[in-house]
């Protein structure tokens, strides 16, 4: 694992405590995971995802990511329905652990509100938490 | 001192269906002597497409992937939590007499006295050990015990009128035990051991409530350590209306030492092939006996047996019985086996068989213990678990120590488990290796530690010796390839 | 003891290292109030040889010990084992060996598995199949489970009530604490699941349907498939008589979702039940969902073929109280009889075999109708089948078996109780038409 001064951490998104991140895009959000979170659970072998359609609840548990030897909940960073899902995970699921704010990307969500967003961490906030 | 481990010849062997050819067969089709009746042909399929071989080509085949394993037979298996103790070849012998292994189970009690004679006697036995005055043989394994007590501890609250909806689980319990606990409806609530790396009283008291239906406790527990204070904890759990399953897993340290039934557990699960010796058959078959007390036999699943006049029998009529869990009876061979264990050892080989388990563990435990991190330096039952901290400056860790012993010619002990400790290396050598085994697995591990600090690359590019090097087992799961 | 190998200078010399006084002080971590006061009171130890006279002696007591003409089915079957079966499971490389989680030193285990895996998947006609399960009735229960935590609203799963009467309590036993609902669907006067019942169900998560079923016949599992779909809910089918898929088709060619079965035909000896071979299978939607180990093919670090257990993260030691099943061991020496018997048998030999427990079947049938039986039901069957016996035979049979060792059907009364004098006879290859003439001079005298 790597130290935190040796993560990618990008200010154009905002973070949650349990380490996915969101951005929004038109009137869309995309969620991933941390470079934090990829690091620490290694080599990612399958992202088990939602289908379009679903609504979720801010906080809510919406999938998980697997390595070879343990789980990860996701959690969404804000309440939505979710409207894309990265279809090229289920053939590639490395991409999140390659270019997690990229092509690693997890779901797209229509935001119940996107007020919410605010309650999520910046880059500064984030990083701070991190190094405790 | 030679360490037993050496490389010899090695065959390679491809799958089956590469040696295929279509027209062979490996058995004897038996002659019919009756007119043939051909089924509507709607109903019937193309033939399965299994490989087709010689006898000789399936012998080659079987017999060389038999080469590429290791196992007892052929060398120290230190797996902690696993008890890899000696497979007697008497009990083969046993379980393989035609009036056991041709029985059928609907042959009718009354032609089936034999089965039922020896099923009853090793319920006695197992209650005797334990210390409790029932005990079920049905459960094919032991997460399958673990199922059914639970199962009966749901059915007693459920019997009391108010169910609960949680179960106190220690961190220093068996990996199956929340998972069990969750098929009965129940919420896990993880317990932390105190600082001795046992149960502490008042962490209990604090957990436990009125809507909790019990705790799950493995004694000894997965750091080979005896809990001591679990009367206390089985009174403080009772006192709230509560019940103790005790995960017997681990029975093989204290047999004739004290019985569970004696210290207030309610439920506890043996594992025929840990404790009493039956081969693990590279996964299975298992076979995990439940005993109980006496407020819980109602509950029992069924059939039981019951002895009348000298005869036995089958009976179902359990009103508050949880079920059934098994088709039949549950792993008849396998009790057979445990059963011929049972007797050719006695009252004081089982004893002996227990204290020279906690022997060899704390005869490790001393010897190695200036070698590798210890985290709990107390005397321990029958395994103890070290940590990879004293090589982790070599950068190398508990798998890459695994990994080079497997080149000495020894299976590497439990990695990674129990999770109370980081990077766990957990050795049960069990009371069948002899002080001249012991001393050499010891010698390898010195070596180890030594070629870690050395020539570390050794051990990250470890094993070496065996038929295949470290497995990508990333790209096994990213593209899971299950058959050919 | 002979499997005790310590001496007296080993133990002194160990105990020297410990700082232990003797044996008995290795325990002072155990308060002496929880020390057993009562000791062990077991039988004093036998020698080998008087273990031998008392197991022989044991085991005469069991009609098993002669040879004996079995007539009998229900989930555990009599079929002939070829020599190389349990010689080859038999050595020490595969029974003796642990769980294979060093894979580098467990390619035998892993590769058999792998191999056992592949040809399960023929055999059934599915996507993919699991390392094996304890018997076909815990199997079934956990396809319950899985179809019921895959649907979201539904939590009721509708079972024939011809599943093997063992295997439903099993369903009923696992599903009951989670509050999940079983719905028997009844049988029709043809001896199969009556389909109409079932379309008329709702809140269904899931379907099971066995064929063979208990009483023999073979269902109509392609109708079923679309009444399954019709409903959105998953289609399980199960067995008990695993060589029956050497003749029938396939239930992943009539559309099962996922498939639940017992083995024990595939090599292995009745044992008194058990252990015989759980067999568990899907199609490749449901991979995921399935419970217990699975062997994958992957390479090593010099790019040579090898195997390792994978697909770990759905087990109960990763995913714990989440994990939808709490199974650990699979029956793995079993599997590796499986496989053996398999790949001994072959394409050739399997069907060749199941077309010999067919003809037999069908020869018993008709000869003890000709002996006075009543036929039951008109439909296909594989090899058992259900007959109305004339007043007197319970007593007949008792007679059979004491006399000339034949154990002759098993009387169904005590499976459903409207069933008074019916039996479920079964013939395999191992039946020779002398052993079935004679048995039909005996009841016609």
């Amino acid at each position: 694992m790597k130290a935190i001064e040796a993560l990618n951490f990008p200010s154009d998104v905002k973070y949650t405590d349990d380490h996915e991140w969101a951005k929004i895009e038109g009137d869309l959000v995309s969620v991933g995971i941390s470079d934090y979170a990829q690091d620490q659970l290694g080599e990612i072998v399958f992202v088990e995802m939602p289908e379009i359609g679903d609504t979720f609840g801010q906080g809510d548990e919406f999938g998980s990511v697997e390595s070879v030897k343990a789980v990860s909940e996701i959690f969404l960073p804000i309440a939505g329905e979710i409207v894309g899902v990265n279809s090229e995970l289920e053939d590639a699921p490395e991409l999140v652990n390659t270019d997690c704010y990229g092509k690693g990307w997890l779901v797209k969500i229509k935001p119940a509100d996107l007020s919410q967003m605010d309650s999520l961490k910046d880059q500064a906030a984030y990083l701070e938490m991190l190094k405790g | 001192m030679t360490q037993p481990g050496t490389s010899g010849l090695i065959f390679n062997e491809p799958e089956l269906w590469e040696k295929s050819r279509e027209g062979r067969c490996g058995i004897s089709i038996p002659k019919s002597d009756v007119p043939r009746a051909d089924l509507d042909p709607a109903l019937t399929g193309d033939a399965p497409k299994l490989p087709q071989l010689s006898e000789l080509d399936v012998v080659r085949h079987f017999t060389r992937l038999s080469q590429w394993n290791f196992c007892i037979d052929s060398g120290m298996y230190p797996l902690g939590s696993c008890t890899m103790k000696y497979n007697p070849k008497t009990n083969e012998v046993q379980a393989a007499r035609k009036g056991f292994a041709a029985a059928h189970p609907l042959a009718g009690d009354e032609f089936s006295q034999g089965a039922l004679k020896l099923m009853y006697e090793l319920e006695q036995l197992l209650g005797q050990i334990t210390g409790f005055p029932a005990v079920t043989l049905q459960p094919a394994a032991g997460a399958h015990g673990e199922l059914t007590g639970m199962l009966m501890i749901h059915a007693w609250h459920a019997k009391q009128g108010k169910q609960r909806s949680k179960i106190l689980i220690p961190d220093t319990a068996h990996g199956t035990n929340p998972a069990s606990a969750t098929l009965c409806g129940y919420r896990s609530v993880n317990i932390k051991s105190g600082s001795k790396g046992i149960l502490e009283p008042r962490t209990i008291a604090e957990a436990m409530d009125e809507d909790t239906a019990g705790i799950m406790i493995t004694n000894p527990n997965t750091l080979g350590l005896f809990e001591e204070n679990i009367k206390e904890v089985c009174d403080i759990v009772h006192a709230k209306g509560g019940l103790v399953y005790g995960d017997g897993a681990n029975m093989n340290a204290v047999m004739g030492i004290i019985k569970p039934g004696e210290l207030g557990i309610d439920v506890l699960h043996l594992n025929l092939h840990k404790t009493f010796s039956t081969p693990h058959g590279g996964g299975g078959p298992g076979s995990g006996p439940v005993a109980v007390t006496r407020d819980l036999t109602p509950f029992l699943p069924v059939p039981r047996i019951e002895k009348k006049n000298g005869t036995y029998a089958f009976i179902t009529n359990f009103p508050d019985t949880i079920g059934r869990m098994h088709t039949f009876y549950g792993h008849f061979g396998v009790m057979v086996r445990a059963f011929a264990y049972i007797l050719s050892m006695g009252s004081d080989g089982l004893k002996r068989a227990s204290q020279l388990a906690v022997l060899n563990a704390n005869y490790i435990k001393e010897s190695l213990k200036t070698t590798l991190d210890l985290p709990y330096d107390r005397p321990c039952m029958h395994e103890c678990v070290f940590t990879d901290k004293s090589v982790q400056e070599y950068h190398i860790s508990t798998m890459d120590m695994a990994k080079r012993l497997l080149d000495y010619g020894f299976h590497p002990p439990t990695v990674y488990f129990p999770l109370v400790v980081d990077a766990a290396f957990m050795v049960e050598p069990t009371e069948t290796e002899s002080k001249d085994d012991l001393d050499q697995f010891i010698a390898a591990v010195k070596a180890i530690v030594k070629e870690a600090a050395s020539t570390p690359e050794l051990l990250k590019s470890a094993p070496h010796l065996p038929k295949v090097t470290r497995l990508d087992e990333v790209a096994a799961a990213r593209k899971p390839c299950l058959k050919g | 003891m002979r499997y005790l190998p310590h001496t007296r200078q080993d133990i002194d010399q160990m105990l020297a290292v410990t700082g232990h006084d003797g044996l008995d002080q290795l325990f002072e971590t155990i308060p002496d109030s929880a020390k057993t006061k009562t000791g062990l009171n077991l039988p004093d130890p036998l020698s080998e040889w008087d273990l031998n006279a008392t197991m022989e002696a044991l085991c005469s007591q069991n009609a098993a010990c002669r040879s004996y003409t079995c007539l009998m089915g229900a989930g555990s079957y009599d079929h002939h084992i070829p020599a190389i079966v349990p010689y080859l499971v038999s050595r020490s490389e595969f029974m003796t060996a642990y769980t294979p989680y060093q894979p580098e030193v467990s390619q035998g285990t892993l590769q058999g598995i792998y191999e056992f895996q592949t040809m399960v998947t023929a055999l059934l006609g599915m996507d993919v199949a699991t390392a094996s399960h304890y018997d076909g009735g815990t199997a079934l229960a956990e396809c319950a489970l899985i179809a019921l935590h895959k649907s979201k609203k539904a939590n009721k799963i509708a079972v024939s009530s011809l599943v093997h009467p063992s295997h439903r309590q099993i369903m009923k036993t696992y599903l009951h604490p989670s509050g999940y609902e079983m719905v028997d669907i009844p049988a029709d006067k043809n001896g199969l699941t009556d389909a109409k019942a079932f379309k008329a169900m709702d809140g269904i998560a899931g379907v099971a349907v066995q064929s063979p079923n208990f009483l023999g016949n073979i269902e109509d599992l392609g109708h079923f498939k679309a009444c399954a779909d019709e409903k959105n809910c998953v289609f399980i089918t199960s067995f008990t008589e695993a060589l029956a898929y050497g003749l029938l088709k396939s239930p992943g060619c009539l559309g099962a979702d996922l498939v639940a079965g017992e083995g024990q035909s595939l090599g292995m000896a009745k044992n008194f039940g058990g252990p015989g071979l759980g067999l568990l299978a899907g199609t490749q939607k449901m991979m995921r969902n399935l419970p217990g180990r699975f062997v994958g093919k992957t390479t090593d670090s010099n790019g040579r073929r090898g195997y390792v257990l994978t697909l770990a993260t759905r087990e109960q030691h990763i995913r714990r109280e989440k994990a939808s099943s709490n199974i650990c061991s699979n029956n793995g020496l079993n599997a590796m009889t499986a496989a053996i018997y398999m790949a001994a048998a072959g394409k050739n030999g399997i069907r060749e075999i199941a077309r010999l427990n067919h003809d037999k079947a069908v020869y018993l049938k008709n000869i003890l109708v000709g002996a006075g039986f009543e036929s039951v039901y008109d439909g296909a069957f594989f090899n058992e089948f259900v007959l109305k016996a004339p007043a007197g035979f319970a007593a007949r049979r008792r007679e059979l078996a004491e006399k000339h060792n034949l154990f002759a059907g098993i009387c169904l009364e005590l499976y459903y109780p409207d069933m008074a004098d019916h039996y479920l006879f079964c013939a395999t290859e191992t039946v020779s038409g002398q052993a079935m003439d004679l048995l039909a001079k005996e009841l016609k005298s």
